[in-house]
């Protein structure tokens, strides 16, 4: 009388249109939580997902409920000491004492709601609302490459895109009608016309089409710029780190292609690895133009502006010194905005250092829309500002 | 030993359909013809763990609105899955015709056993003769409702935007427990008659409309009369029945959500009251039917051995100072009063023949049957818990006092305690003593249009401070000020308190 049904296949995310109901509705507090891993990960494993915790009293339905006091009595099992009359000391009104145990109704022990935030979704929170400056022009506006594509049959062609298999058809179907069909009528007007169907015709024939469609670049080149004299000591990389990172990671979600080229200066510029990039102290003075002019360089060999969207990010704690800020921000304006899709300066002031530098001062009367500049002092700022960044810029752009 | 001649259905601990259906002919055997249990056809799902997690978010059900509330108790349940802290619960069954079962699909051949023996079975035949359940709920037809109530939920939203209509649920889950009838056997559920009464309403609606109305002016002094004098005559202790009668300001849609939310609160209202039986009926019968199984030679050793483990974790009660204590185990408490039942009839003792005199040596399945079907967790355990159960479990009052700074301990498993616990603990199952009693006492329809609810404390235990969210709730359904009245059991009052809407 019972009947089996096997559900296993049956739609298995039925729950996924409320749980993003709940994420929905909680985004404020995703957002912070995720903000605060963020701030403490260490930035290789930031992909990762992770596990948000929530106060329970901020998601708590709310229903009318008895609270602490007035008169109640309570039954327990598991009594082996006690005797009636005996007197127990109240517990604490907030301590998880026992006789708050039997309540209905009280909710979970947790002092937090925890639960784990795919890498997606976590990911998701944490770029949420950054949008790529100008990215919407240069993917479906700015068309730059073109992809030719097959887009059915046409009548006309070169013989080199003569499909041989579909004329051959179209002259089966030409030679069937033209034969069969109504052979009496056919025969009445001009008699033996049957003998006279050719085996293939010039209609019958068929070419390969191909269109040309436009494509949009999706690739990327992105361009770290770092200053590693003496002045730039660790934590200072550490932080121009996180900011590459950061751009890289954002750079990746939204091209198929991300390239990155790392390019360090002290008085001299070299293109470098990563490792060496990162590690390595060097000592020499701070000639900013020369990393530009290596950049430049690069671009003009390698990622021409008409097949990559070209990314700058320069971090410097802005030590120039003489011309060469005003040289730099000349060079910067003419040769390296006019290509880049972004380009964007962090400024990492020293501890005791006056508020501005030499550099931060030059680079600030740049008035291009897809330039920004921020200065960073600690770990904790370089999430913020990388949301200001962009959101800046989407501002601008929009 | 007596050598048993065994047949065992399975031996290895993988399922396959043929198995599970084989199973499921051997217990129903037994249950409806040897134990002539009255249950519903049944429909037995198999379903991934994934699948089971999405049916505890919804309650249970196999379907049902939207609301981000359903994803919150998803993520919960997931993160202590994924913790490891609770394994699935082994089952889920649901109270309908036929009675839908699920079993997941990495158990064991002996837990699909053991839960087609428990819910299908046990808790099926409790949905079907339980008085509650026959008298409030209607099985034949609470799916098609759920169909109907995620339907027009999801219209809603369409209409009227996902955000409003998920406020107004929110306002109504927070009432939620406040939507049943207690009294009154409410019609029965139709989706049918549901669509039909909502179509009407809004063509006569539509067919009434005329403009011209507005200019006629207005008269009847002598009518309003009639209407003067207190609104509702008596207090009404259905909250979202009278918000979704009588509130001023709600559309026709709003009040169907109100009532969708009360109708579905009215279809669970008997699960909150029959927890202990119902789970000590099904742990009840999966014992015996499983144990009858092994005594046929049915099943093998190994497999009661598993079975055994399982069901021991599951009647496990933990003492009040032991960790994980999380109150009184309904399983524990409800499989071990149906046992002893059937112990009193079968061999009494002198002390049950003093405190069970009409049962003690009856016919263990009559009065199993009789009790299973007339009573509730309070009843029943205000009728049946034997003197002899206090002590296995060793329980004891402990009174909390407002004037005391300290607990008092009222009675324990003795002579003199005996009757008052088990007093005071079929009191602990009263839903009365559990929810503040709050209902409508006064609505102006002349004056400013204003609610009251009077909240008539019991033994002076005030609200706790969530009802200041609720009450704005309340007053974001009706529109109009609500005013909430607390009073002590003499009707003196204690303190009012006014919520303007938003």
């Amino acid at each position: 009388m019972s009947i089996f049904i096997d559900r296993r296949l049956n739609d298995r995310r039925k729950s996924a249109v409320n749980r993003q109901r709940f994420m929905q509705r909680y985004k404020e507090h995703l957002r912070r939580a995720v903000s605060d891993i963020v701030g403490g990960r260490s930035i290789r494993d930031l992909e990762r997902g992770g596990d948000v915790k929530i106060p329970i009293k901020d998601i708590a339905e709310p229903g009318f409920r008895h609270g602490v006091g007035g008169d109640r009595e309570m039954v327990h099992p598991g009594n082996r000491t006690f005797a009636p009359g005996d007197r127990i000391p109240r517990p604490d009104e907030d301590g998880s004492g026992k006789g708050q145990g039997n309540q209905a109704g009280q909710g979970e022990a947790m002092d937090g709601f925890v639960f784990t935030l795919s890498r997606e979704e976590f990911m998701e929170l944490f770029l949420d609302d950054l949008e790529l400056p100008r990215l919407a022009r240069t993917v479906f506006g700015d068309v730059r490459q073109i992809k030719t594509q097959h887009a059915g049959y046409t009548r006309t062609g070169s013989p080199r895109n003569l499909h041989i298999v579909r004329s051959l058809k179209q002259s089966l179907a030409r030679r069937m009608a033209a034969k069969g069909a109504g052979k009496a009528a056919l025969d009445a007007p001009l008699p033996g016309r049957r003998g006279r169907v050719p085996f293939i015709d010039e209609v019958d024939l068929r070419y390969r089409h191909r269109i040309k469609v436009p494509q949009p670049v999706s690739q990327a080149v992105m361009f770290c710029l770092m200053d590693v004299s003496g002045s730039m000591g660790e934590d200072k990389k550490d932080l121009a780190k996180r900011f590459f990172a950061l751009l890289y990671l954002f750079l990746t979600r939204k091209y198929e292609k991300v390239d990155v080229v790392f390019v360090r200066h002290t008085d001299d510029a070299q293109e470098v690895n990563e490792e060496e990039f990162f590690g390595g102290q060097h000592t020499g003075g701070t000639v900013v133009l020369s990393a530009l002019q290596l950049m430049k360089k690069i671009i003009d060999d390698r990622y021409s502006p008409t097949q990559w969207n070209i990314y700058g990010a320069q971090a410097s704690d802005g030590d120039a010194f003489g011309a060469d800020p005003e040289k730099s921000r000349g060079y910067l304006e003419k040769e390296l905005l006019t290509v880049s899709r972004y380009y964007a300066y962090i400024d990492i002031p020293s501890g005791g250092f006056p508020t501005t530098s030499p550099l931060w001062q030059s680079y600030q009367r740049i008035t291009q829309p897809h330039f920004a500049l921020k200065r960073v002092a600690s770990r904790a700022d370089i999430y913020p500002v990388f949301r200001e960044l962009f959101k800046r810029e989407a501002g601008i752009s929009a | 030993m007596t050598a048993v001649r065994t047949n065992p259905i399975s031996t290895g601990c993988d399922w396959t359909f043929e198995l599970v259906q084989r199973y499921d002919e051997a217990i129903g055997k037994i249950a409806l013809d040897e134990y002539k249990l009255d249950c519903y056809p049944n429909q037995i799902e198999i379903i991934s763990s994934e699948q089971m997690l999405d049916a505890y978010a919804s309650t249970g059900m196999p379907i049902g609105y939207s609301h981000w509330s359903f994803g919150k108790e998803f993520l919960r349940h997931e993160a202590a899955y994924r913790r490891g802290l609770r394994g699935l619960a082994y089952e889920l069954v649901i109270n309908s015709n036929p009675c839908i079962a699920y079993l997941m699909e990495d158990n064991t051949m002996a837990m699909q056993a053991l839960v087609i023996a428990h819910a299908c079975y046990g808790h099926n035949s409790f949905f079907k003769g339980n008085y509650l359940f026959r008298q409030w709920t209607s099985a034949d037809a609470i799916i098609d409702y759920l169909v109907f109530a995620r339907q027009f939920v999801a219209q809603c939203e369409e209409r009227f935007g996902v955000e409003r209509t998920e406020t107004l649920l929110d306002a109504c889950h927070a009432l939620s427990d406040y939507g049943v009838d207690r009294y009154r056997r409410p019609r029965p559920l139709s989706a049918d008659a549901e669509m039909a009464r909502l179509r009407e309403r809004e063509a006569h609606a539509w067919s009434r409309y005329d403009d011209l109305w507005r200019t006629v002016p207005a008269k009847v002094r002598g009518k309003r009369d009639e209407k003067s004098g207190n609104y509702p005559e008596e207090p009404q202790e259905n909250l979202l029945y009278f918000i979704e009668k009588h509130s001023p300001n709600l559309e026709p849609w709003e009040r169907e959500i109100v009532r969708i939310v009360r109708k579905l609160a009215q279809y669970f209202y008997p699960q909150g009251q029959t927890k202990l039986m119902n789970e000590g009926w099904a742990t009840f019968w999966h014992h015996t039917l499983l144990n009858r199984l092994f005594d046929e030679g049915r099943v093998t050793s190994g497999f009661m051995l598993e079975f055994l483990h399982h069901h021991t974790n599951v009647v496990t009660q933990r003492g009040f100072d032991e960790q994980g204590y999380g109150g009184m185990n309904p399983y524990a408490l409800g499989f071990a009063m149906f046992r002893d039942i059937k112990r009193i009839c079968e061999s009494p003792d002198e002390e049950d023949r003093r405190w069970f005199p009409e049962i003690a040596g009856g016919d263990w399945h009559k009065v199993l049957d009789f009790a299973m079907r007339n009573y509730k967790d309070e009843s029943f355990v205000g009728q049946f818990l034997s003197p002899r159960l206090i002590r296995e479990f060793r329980l004891f009052a402990i009174a909390d006092h407002e004037d005391n700074d300290f607990f008092e301990v009222d009675s324990i498993h003795n002579d003199e305690g005996y009757r008052r616990v088990r007093q005071l603990l079929a009191a602990q199952y009263n839903r009365d003593h559990l929810l503040p009693d709050i209902q409508v006492t006064r609505y102006e329809r002349q004056g400013d249009r204003s609610l009251a609810l009077t909240h008539r404390r019991h033994r002076y235990r005030p609200l706790s401070d969530e009802s200041d969210r609720v009450m704005r709730y309340v007053a974001r359904l009706w529109g109009f000020p609500v005013r909430l009245e607390v009073v002590d059991a003499d009707g003196s009052e204690v303190a009012v308190e006014e919520y303007r809407p938003a």
